[in-house]
Formats: C-alpha cells, sequence, structure tokens
C-alpha cells in the first residue's frame, strides 16, 4: 500500500519559501483571525470544541487534552495559569524548536486561543536553555503581537488581558516534566513533585491551578477551533484524531519532519517510502518510535493479538513495518507513540554502544530526587560504559536487565520509565549482542567518529 | 459492644489487621500502629513529605465501587468488598488514610522494591562502617539487614564526593555517605527558618552543600545530625568519641530555658558523650537546641566546687551545716533564702521547709534572655513555675528586660534594699550568684553567705559556707516548664568526688534549723510534696509519664512571665 500524502496542519508553512516569522507574514497567510473569532465566543464552548476533537497532548503522553482542561480547578478562587511546555528534549525530537523558529505567531495564537478559553490571565513559555534563537524569536514575536493588540490587556477591544512570558530553562531534560518545569519556573531546582498532592491542575505554579501544555497541543487548539471540534475529530483515526508530525533521523536516506494523519500510516511507509528506505547496500535494524525512551523495535519481530476496530476485536499479525504510527496501536506493541521522535538505526549499529550513548543521556539528566533513578541511570551507564570500553562481561546482560527492572513505576515521575525502557527493550530485543559483546567483533569506527561518552 | 470510630477517623486495612486512625493518617504512620515497620529514610514525622528515597513503597487498593450505581461491588469469594489494588506501588509517606484503604507490605512487589531500592542506596555508599560514628544507630545498616539483599551486584568505580566538609561550626558533612533524602534541607528550612543548605549537581553526583558565603550555624544545626538517616552529617563534637553501643540513655530535660526540651543523656562509665532530643509531640517534638547539647560541660568544668568550705577552708559536709545553723542561730529573724528556679521542684520544696523552719523571707532569681521562638526562651529558667507551684514563692519578681545576647539575672531588689537597712544579715542561697543577680559588693560583704553550688562564682568566693552539689545531669527530679508541664529526668551520671545531692544538703540543713525533714529520697519527698501541694496530690516522682503532666497553671496566669510564643507555647493573652 502506498503512503498516504503529507496532510500539514501545524507545519504548513514550515520550510516555506518566502515565508518569514515575522507577524505581517503571519497575518497575510490568515494569522490572528482564529483568535479574532475565538474572543467572540463563549470560553466554554471553546472548551467543548477541544473536548469534541479528542486532541491528545503531543508532548509524549498523549494524554487527552480536554480531560487536562476539564480536571482544572476553577472553583479555587486563585488565578489559573497556563504554560507552555517548549522543553523539548527528548532526544530524536525536533518538532517544537521548528514551529516556534519558523511559525512563532501559530504558538502564540493557540496559546492564546487556549488562555481565552481556561480564563488564564497568565501564560508562560517554558522555553529549553539550549534554545536562545528560539527564544529571542519569541520575544520578538509576543512584542510585535502586544503592539498589534493580541497579547496584553484588554486584547482586541474585548476587556479579556492575557501576558506572555518567555522564560528560559537552564539546561535540564527534566525540565519538561510538568511538575519539573513548574518547580523550575518557581526557580528551584527541577525535581518533579509528587503527585498526590500536587496535581498541576489543582495545586501547580505558585500552587496555584495551572494548564501545562506542549507547543505543538497548542497549535492544535487553534486549528480545531478554526475547523470545530468535530471536523478536527475526523482527522486521523478514532481515538488518534488530528495530525501528527514525525521527526524521523538515524539511517534511512530522506531525515525529516513529516506531518500526516495520525494513524494513517505505518512505520513501514514512514520509514521505506516516506524517508527513502535504508541507505545504499545497508538494511534496517532496529527503530525508536517516539523518542530515545520509548522502547526500541527489532525489525523482523512480529505482534500479534486482537484489537479493537469499531466495536469489534480483531485479530493482528503486524511486523514492525505494519504499526500505524499512533498512540494505541504503538502502545499495543509494547512501546509509545511518545513524541513522535522516531530514530532508525540500520545493521551497522551496536547495539551496545547505542544503548551506552542513550544512558550516558538518562545518567546525565536524572534531577537525583528518587533512589531508583539517580543511582541505576548511573550504574546502567557505567556498566554499558565498561562494557564498550573492552571490558564486557557474559553476565552483564542479566545485570543490566535487573537493574533496569528495578526502576520503572517506584519513582515520582516518568524519568524512571523513560531512563529504564531503553534498557529493557535493547536487553530484550537484542539480548545476544550483549551477551557475547565481549567476544564481538568491534565495528571499525571511521576516523571522524564522535566518541562514545 | 465496639463504640462506632469517631467522625474524624477512617478504618484502613493493614496487611490484613483493620485499624481506625485520623483521616490523613500516612501509611507509614498508620502501619506503625499495628505493628508493621515501613522502613523509610527521608520521610520524618514532623517535616514535609517529599517522597523521594522510595524505600517506602507499598502495595495500596481502595474499596470497588461500580461505577454507575456508587454501590459497593462485593467478592463472591470472601463476601466482602472487593478491593481494587492499584498495580504500581504506591510511596506509604505520602499516601494518607481514606476510608477503606487496603495496604500490603509483605507482598513479593514490595519485597523487590525495598531489595531495589537498598541495593541502588549502597552502591555509591562507601561502606565505611568500621570507622563510621553512624554505625549502631544507622538506617541504611538497619534496613539493609532487614530488607536488603545481603549481596551485591555492583563492580564499577562509586562516586567520589568530599569526605570533610565543615558545614558549619558543629555539623561536619562526609557528603559520599549521603543518601539525598533532604532530611536536613527540609529541617534548615521549615523549622530553623535558615535556609542555608541545598543540593547542586545533578543525579548521583548531587552534592549537599551550603548555600555560597553562608554556614549552617544555627542554633539548630545539630538537629540535621540527629535526623540524618546515615552518618553524612555528624556532630563535630562527638565525631570519633564514642561508639554509641557502648553509651547508656537516660531521659533527660533541657534546663537552659522554661522550654523543657526532653532530651536523652549518653553516658558511659559516668562520662557524658552527647545529649540529644527525646521526642514529645506537646512540648520539643523531635528537637533541641545546639546551646542545651553541651552544658554537659559543666560537669567537669575547672570552675566546678569540689570541697565543702566554712570560712574559705575545706571542711566537711556535717561540720559545714553545724556551721551554717551557729550563724542562723546568731541572727534569727535576719535570714533570707534565694531560691532558684534552677533547682528541682523536690529541691524548692525543701528550699521551701527550710525557709519556713528559719522564718525567713524567700525570692528567686529571673532569668531572662533573648527567646528565639522555638525551644530557647525568654525565661531561662527551667523551673521558675515549679517555685510558684511548691510556694516557694507565692509571686514573681519584676523580670529584668532581655538585652540582645546577653542574659540578665535579677529579682533580687528588695534584698538588696533590705540588706542596705540592716534587717538580712544572712543569706542562704540555693545554687545562684548573688553578685550576678544584682547585689554589688558592699551588699555581699554585709552579709554572711550560706552558698549552694556547683560552680565557682563571686557569691561563693564571698560565702562563709559552701555546699557543693549537683548539676542536672548527676541527679533526678523534675522541672514544671512554661506550660506549666510537669516532666521529670533522671540521674544519667554519678556526682563528682566532694559534691552532695542538694536533697541531702537541703534536708540536713532543714534538720538542723530544728524542722522535721523528709528523708532525701525522691519517694519520701514525693510523699510530701503530694500531701503539701494539692496540684500534685496524686502524682509520684515514678508515675509522670516519660512526657510529662500538664499542671493547672490558671492560679498564677496574672504573674509576669515574660516568654513569648515559642514551638508548643503560646502566652496568655491578657
Amino acid at each position: 500500500m502506498p503512503a498516504p500524502v503529507q496532510r500539514r496542519l501545524i507545519f504548513e508553512h514550515i520550510d516555506e519559501p518566502g515565508y518569514t516569522n515575522d507577524l505581517a507574514c503571519y497575518q497575510q497567510h490568515g494569522g490572528y483571525a482564529v483568535l479574532r473569532q475565538a474572543v467572540t465566543r463563549k470560553p466554554e464552548e471553546l472548551i467543548d470544541e477541544v473536548k469534541k476533537s479528542g486532541l491528545r497532548g503531543r508532548g509524549g503522553a498523549g494524554f487527552p487534552c480536554g480531560v487536562k482542561w476539564g480536571l482544572v480547578d476553577r472553583k479555587s478562587g486563585k488565578p489559573i495559569y497556563l504554560i507552555v511546555n517548549a522543553d523539548e528534549s527528548e532526544p530524536g525530537t525536533f518538532k517544537d524548536r521548528s514551529i516556534i523558529h519558523q511559525d512563532p505567531h501559530q504558538l502564540i495564537e493557540g496559546t492564546m486561543i487556549s488562555c481565552f478559553a481556561n480564563n488564564v490571565q497568565q501564560a508562560y513559555i517554558y522555553i529549553r536553555g539550549e534554545m536562545p534563537h528560539g527564544a529571542r524569536i519569541l520575544e520578538k514575536a509576543i512584542a510585535e503581537a502586544r503592539a498589534a493588540n493580541l497579547v496584553g490587556p484588554n486584547i482586541l477591544g474585548t476587556g479579556y488581558s492575557c501576558e506572555i512570558y518567555v522564560h528560559r530553562g537552564a539546561g535540564a531534560y527534566i525540565c519538561g516534566e510538568e511538575t519539573g518545569l513548574i518547580e523550575s519556573l518557581e526557580g528551584k531546582r527541577a525535581n518533579p513533585r509528587i503527585k498526590p498532592p500536587y496535581f498541576p491542575a489543582v495545586l501547580g505554579l505558585y500552587q496555584c491551578p495551572t494548564i501545562v501544555n506542549n507547543v505543538e497541543t497548542l497549535c492544535h487548539v487553534k486549528h480545531i477551533v478554526a475547523m470545530g471540534g468535530e471536523a478536527y475529530g475526523k482527522i486521523g483515526t478514532p481515538g488518534n484524531t488530528g495530525t501528527r508530525i514525525f521527526c524521523v533521523s538515524g539511517h534511512v536516506q530522506r531525515p525529516g519532519y513529516y506531518e500526516f494523519e495520525a494513524g494513517r500510516i505505518t512505520l513501514g511507509q514512514l520509514v521505506n517510502e516516506v524517508c527513502g528506505g535504508p541507505l545504499p547496500g545497508r538494511t534496517l535494524k532496529a527503530v525508536i518510535p517516539g523518542g530515545s525512551s520509548a522502547k526500541i523495535l527489532r525489525f523482523g519481530e512480529r505482534f500479534k493479538g486482537k484489537r479493537k476496530v469499531g466495536v469489534e476485536m480483531v485479530d493482528y499479525d503486524w511486523g514492525v513495518e505494519d504499526v500505524p504510527m499512533d498512540f494505541d496501536s504503538l502502545a499495543m506493541i509494547g512501546t509509545m507513540g511518545g513524541s513522535g521522535g522516531v530514530i532508525v538505526m540500520d545493521d551497522t549499529v551496536n547495539m551496545v554502544e547505542a544503548l551506552a550513548n542513550i544512558n550516558a543521556f538518562y545518567a546525565h539528566e536524572s534531577c537525583g530526587q528518587c533512589t531508583p533513578c539517580r543511582e541505576g541511570s548511573l550504574w546502567m551507564k557505567r556498566i554499558t560504559t565498561r562494557m564498550v570500553l573492552g571490558q564486557a562481561r557474559t553476565e552483564d546482560a542479566a545485570l543490566l536487565k535487573g537493574v533496569a527492572d528495578q526502576i520503572p513505576g517506584r519513582t515520582i515521575c516518568a524519568f524512571g520509565e523513560a531512563c529504564s525502557w531503553p534498557t529493557q527493550s535493547f536487553l530484550a530485543k537484542f539480548g545476544d549482542e550483549f551477551k557475547g559483546y565481549a567476544e564481538a567483533k568491534k565495528t571499525a569506527k571511521p576516523a571522524e567518529a564522535a566518541p562514545l561518552i | 459492644m465496639i463504640a462506632p470510630p469517631k467522625p474524624d477517623l477512617v478504618t484502613v486495612n493493614i496487611d490484613g489487621k483493620e485499624i481506625a486512625v485520623p483521616k490523613g493518617t500516612n501509611v507509614i504512620e498508620a502501619a506503625r500502629l499495628v505493628g508493621v515497620d515501613v522502613p523509610h529514610y527521608c520521610y520524618h514525622p514532623k517535616l514535609t513529605v517529599v517522597g523521594n528515597c522510595r524505600m517506602c513503597l507499598v502495595e495500596m487498593g481502595t474499596p470497588a465501587f461500580d461505577p454507575a450505581t456508587k454501590t459497593p461491588v462485593m467478592d463472591p469469594a470472601t463476601g466482602l468488598q472487593k478491593i481494587n489494588w492499584i498495580p504500581r506501588p504506591q510511596i506509604g509517606c505520602g499516601t494518607n488514610a481514606t476510608p477503606g484503604l487496603h495496604i500490603r507490605t509483605n507482598t513479593p512487589l514490595v519485597k523487590d522494591c525495598r531489595e531495589g531500592v537498598m541495593e541502588f542506596l549502597l552502591i555509591n555508599h562507601p561502606l565505611d562502617c568500621p570507622i563510621c560514628d553512624q554505625a549502631g544507630e544507622c538506617k541504611l545498616q538497619e534496613q539493609s539487614t532487614g530488607y536488603g539483599r545481603g549481596y551485591s551486584r555492583y563492580i564499577e568505580q562509586k562516586n567520589v564526593k568530599p569526605k570533610r566538609t565543615q558545614l558549619g561550626p558543629r555539623v561536619t558533612l562526609d557528603d559520599e555517605r549521603c543518601i539525598l533524602c533532604s532530611r536536613c534541607i527540609r529541617f534548615s528550612k521549615e523549622v530553623a527558618k535558615d535556609d542555608v543548605l541545598g543540593f547542586i549537581d545533578r543525579g548521583s553526583h548531587s552534592t549537599l552543600t551550603c548555600y555560597p558565603g553562608k554556614q549552617l550555624a544555627n542554633n539548630y544545626s545539630l538537629n540535621t545530625v540527629d535526623i540524618c538517616p546515615v552518618g553524612a552529617l555528624t556532630s563535630t563534637d562527638f565525631r570519633f568519641k564514642m561508639r554509641v553501643w557502648f553509651l547508656k540513655q537516660t531521659d533527660g530535660i533541657d534546663p537552659e530555658s522554661s522550654a523543657g526540651a526532653n532530651t536523652v543523656v549518653w553516658s558511659r562509665e559516668g562520662v557524658i558523650y552527647r545529649i540529644t532530643p527525646r521526642r514529645n509531640d506537646e512540648v520539643n517534638d523531635t528537637w533541641m537546641a545546639d546551646s542545651g547539647r553541651i552544658l554537659y560541660k559543666e560537669i567537669a568544668a575547672p570552675d566546678r566546687l569540689t570541697a565543702v568550705k566554712v570560712n574559705g577552708a575545706d571542711s566537711g559536709l556535717d561540720i559545714a551545716v553545724n556551721a551554717a545553723v551557729a550563724i542562723f542561730k546568731a541572727n534569727a529573724g535576719g535570714i533570707a533564702v534565694v531560691g532558684s528556679g534552677r533547682s528541682t521542684v523536690e529541691e524548692q520544696f525543701l528550699t521551701r521547709q527550710l525557709a519556713s523552719a528559719l522564718n525567713a523571707s524567700t525570692q528567686v532569681v529571673t532569668r531572662v534572655g533573648e527567646g528565639d521562638s522555638l525551644l530557647v526562651t525568654a525565661d531561662r529558667n527551667p523551673n521558675l513555675r515549679g517555685a510558684l507551684v511548691t510556694g516557694l514563692v507565692s509571686h514573681l519578681p519584676k523580670p529584668g528586660s532581655a538585652q540582645p545576647g546577653n542574659v540578665v539575672l535579677g529579682g533580687l531588689e528588695s534584698l538588696g534594699t533590705a540588706i542596705d537597712a540592716g534587717q538580712v544579715r544572712v543569706v542562704v542561697t540555693v545554687g545562684e550568684d548573688l553578685a550576678a543577680a544584682g547585689l554589688n559588693a558592699t551588699q555581699l560583704a554585709k552579709v554572711a553567705i550560706v552558698a549552694l553550688g556547683t560552680q565557682a562564682n563571686a557569691t561563693t568566693a564571698a560565702a562563709k559556707v559552701v555546699l557543693p552539689t549537683l548539676t542536672v545531669f548527676e541527679k533526678s527530679g523534675t522541672f514544671v516548664n512554661q506550660q506549666f508541664r510537669i516532666q521529670k529526668f533522671a540521674k544519667a551520671v554519678p556526682g563528682v568526688a566532694g559534691a552532695t545531692d542538694d536533697l541531702v544538703v537541703l534536708a540536713k540543713l532543714v534538720a538542723a534549723a530544728g524542722a522535721k525533714a523528709p528523708a532525701p529520697d525522691l519517694g519520701s519527698i514525693w510523699a510530701a510534696l503530694a500531701a503539701a501541694v494539692p496540684a500534685l496530690a496524686t502524682m509520684t516522682y515514678a508515675n509522670l509519664p516519660a512526657t510529662g503532666l500538664l499542671l493547672d497553671g490558671r492560679p498564677w496566669a496574672a504573674e509576669p512571665f515574660v516568654e513569648g510564643e515559642s514551638l508548643h507555647f503560646k502566652p496568655a493573652t491578657t
């Protein structure tokens, strides 16, 4: 089956020749029309549209956005804050950065609509510390929008006021975790909070109800309000509505970002047709479908089971290539859609070395709060590093699995899962490579290759 | 018939045992009540919950309700309501009791969680127990024995961190031993209100440190050592001095102020090595001030009185008592007794008897400093209220005003006037320094002084008769604190040679003065006390609970007490 054509909703103008990231260009392309229309409607209506749309958060967990907004404590009398999570740090993911760099007003419009819908007077864009350029673009775009009375006091003469502030992180992956982000925004170490009791919807920023949404999610809100929740819900597949942006990196001929209707494209179509398949003379070995913390898939493995189609349960028997790229299908085969970062590896990749690299990242980024994650991530890194440096033991495979199994589900935030799933899945799928690593002939590295951490 | 639980109680089920606990009690505390130990590191009952050590993971379930009808779903196998168990383990410290909450702490999952956390905690821990001060009272030792696997799979290099950081004048930190539980950080911030500690760096390389340019120097810094579950924070004073398992623990009361913090005095072979707080939720929670921990050093201080003296020459106790009586007889009608708010209730009772036998006036010395709103109060007498309860004095003198950094003694103005007027020619002082309390050299020279006391000072130097007595660590007794809570303490170490128990000395003086004196043991004195003081009528020293008993302080509500608000005390509003 040929791959469907791209449906560029969010990325409509990304990489469009002549499209600039200033307000004039955005408005020439119909920008802020949705906001102008939205502020004439009742906020509850807008929330309803989002609920009807079935929009799922694009940050990684895929939590329904309408439900998230529905959980917000609106009776406390405290102000409600909205935070744009622009701390895009998951290795293999580069969608939010493109939006911020090339189409910042789309984000601001989506943010303002969401703020209006939730009666938010103050919003923060928490942008990753490593994206200073993006932060400057956002600052400039917000200033433009404020000058045009689209942000700030009494917007468009409606009496509704809302400020947006850009806050730069200081360089920590954990700041993407929503409660860690809130702590960081409050000026503290980004140690994620315990839930209960600190659910952001009730006790978020400064102990006030807070909505934390991903950049892409808020851009979707703009399109939902523009076309109506029901119409949006018809894009994609039931339960996985709208479009999804896939950031494909690694050993394919045409890496990059691609936007498709959610669930309408399979992993095989994406990798082989859209991205041109493996490099000449190589074969695909493995793929991580949703950012580096998602569980890895091995080309050649098969997944069998029953799934729900409409109201019926039907059998499925998929190879990796056959898996539809949506949250539910990927969860069904034991991995996740995550942030949409698709990392492809071909037969030149040694899995022990690949894992050593991933482990080094997670050991470096653990906040250090919970014992299992703090100690486990570093331990796993030390084992894989030692293996790569030439002192591998046969029993290291079992040890790695033993360590990784002690982490997930036992920590405050999902970092425990994020740092242990790679090890667990690499071991499950490529266990022999780990057991035999001591004897294996090492891949000769090109002279210019960067050293492993 | 079992009475229905009170409205604020909820019934929870822990390992099959049902117990009613106040709503909001967390699982660790609830489990403690049914005798189930939930191991933990970061949780401390008096600090906020952060849930970061992950040692207290338990399985949790809630009763099942039909989502449509809201009626309970029954389990046909047991006939009881079905329990929905959460597949992920939950932290006991952050899980509060709700109606019907079910907890399992003895399942394979919980065992695996604990073994995992124990292994993780130990991989970067130096395991230097043989040279670690915490050995013997270390939660890592206890819980790895109780809940660990007993072996390690770790063969990599351990983290290297600073080994002996001086966090402040009294606290030394070994960062390698730290398990990053953040108790000390929370204590400094929440209780001591001195937010100087924090972590720097990230992940397993996180390092506890002081804010740049600051020190952990507040008067409560040693509490961080007490609550440190491992050997990371150590007392610079106690470090490497003694193994804790050799030490005898005696219940004490901090005598530095009227807060009356409960303490444990740790001693071996008659030598005190350290003092730590003892939990009393009504008085000091689990805290005490650093200043109260070094008071034991007065036992062996160079100025300690160890010889009975009569007219400056060494003498014997009975000779000295006779000398004192001779002075009393020669000056009948011109005697004053200066009692002390630092004496025990029992001593104050005998002091009162001595005064009445001598037909002497009584007064007490006030001792006013700055209160810190926690456990060092403005009234630096541990037992001023005891003087009222025992009837040693019926009213308190007007207190001096606190001066920054200084403790001001006073309350002897009328005595001074009487001395000047020649009405008082003999002063018996029970442990108080009359010079420091406001009498001038002329006045001291005009009177014959009979001094009881522990440390040498201007008064003992001027005294005709000096009778060395015991410090609070060398005797048993009771204090009445600012809440009118009578609290007892016990003798931790034997008295130094040459000093005699205050009770013995006072009883000898009472008898020599011609009155009937009770035998100088606590049992006999308490029998007399109970008979003479209605407020203490039903009590004995032995049956006083370890956390004390609250007396009715209303009869003295109008007295000029100086304390402001402290940890568990609010001054009566006038």
